[in-house]
């Protein structure tokens, strides 16, 4: 308990992981908070990237969360304004109501 | 030791909470409060193992730059007072069980994998990029991103410019019926355009030829 290692960090970043899945799968109310669990998937892999690059002496993994911040924050800025034309368009962004392709 | 574990419970705990309340919060300006927390927090565990370049970069992009952009989005489409049920039962919900049970299987494969795995003896010395300790982290960084992964650098700088160009296009209106200044035509106006010189013959006046 008292001695943090590897297991730790990722156990964190596996719980976080989960808590991202889980809003995807129950999100009721609009597109954003959808973005905003895949946001948080991709802070766990960030977590994990980190702690393996921490604890194996090794820089490679924090080459690699740059990279991942990199293509975090394009794809939150083409979702959003995505959200903001459909938004415009049909005035509405509630997944319940988002029903075009009938899935 | 102790106080490094102290820490780590506590950012931990706070990061896994404020998860949770973005995806369990009714009002969706709250939601993008508690994912600024959340970054906070793992960006403090990012500094606290010895990666202070990715924490704060972390904390300069996700806080300064994505949770702002979430937020002028929440505030432009008015969706923040859409107030409802989280499980909102309408008769066709069977996706809920479903989720759970699927997240529950994705959590405990997680931790199966976690709880199993175990170094390859000779992984550490056959490692090719060891983090030197006698220069900081940004400048370990530098030295690998600029020399060998130079060229995944420059693609994310497209990345980043193409994400920039497709997110100004779509969200571009040209509105019609509203006035606007033409420099073009303003600049490229000439004498002739505006003023005609006309010979007036005595007593007769002008006549409009509209």
């Amino acid at each position: 308990m008292i001695d943090i290692g590897l297991g730790h960090y990722l156990t964190l970043g596996a719980i976080i992981f989960t808590i991202g899945i889980v809003g995807i799968f129950l999100n009721r109310k609009n597109i954003i908070v959808i973005l905003m669990s895949i946001e948080l998937i991709l802070l766990a892999v960030n977590i994990n990237l980190v702690a393996f690059s921490i604890f194996l002496n090794d820089i490679t993994g924090q080459i690699f969360t740059l990279f991942i911040l990199t293509v975090a924050a394009a794809e939150a800025a083409i979702g959003l304004a995505i959200i903001v034309v459909y938004y415009r368009n049909s005035s509405t962004i509630r997944v319940e109501e988002i029903n075009s392709l009938k899935g | 030791m102790l106080a490094h574990a102290i820490f780590f419970y506590i950012f931990s705990l706070i990061a896994i909470i404020s998860a949770i309340m973005v995806t369990v919060s009714k009002n969706t300006v709250h939601s993008v409060f508690f994912l600024i927390l959340d970054f906070i927090s793992i960006s403090c565990l990012f500094i606290m193992i010895g990666a202070e370049f990715l924490g704060m970069i972390m904390l300069i992009i996700y806080v300064g730059a994505v949770a702002v952009l979430f937020l002028f989005v929440v505030m432009m489409l008015n969706v923040a007072q859409q107030k409802n049920q989280w499980f909102s039962a309408k008769e066709n919900s069977k996706h809920i069980p479903v989720g759970l049970i699927i997240s529950t299987i994705i959590f405990f494969e997680l931790i199966i994998v976690i709880g199993g795995w175990k170094y390859k003896p000779d992984l550490v010395s056959s490692m090719s990029l060891n983090i030197d300790n006698n220069i900081s982290n940004t400048h370990a960084i530098g030295y690998v991103l600029y020399t060998d992964y130079i060229h995944i650098f420059q693609l994310s700088g497209m990345i980043l410019l193409v994400a920039m160009v497709g997110a100004i296009v779509l969200t571009f209106r040209q509105r019609s019926g509203v006035k606007r200044q033409s420099y073009f035509s303003q600049i490229s106006r000439e004498r002739s355009d505006g003023v005609e010189l006309i010979d007036i013959p005595s007593n007769q006046g002008v006549k409009s030829d509209d």
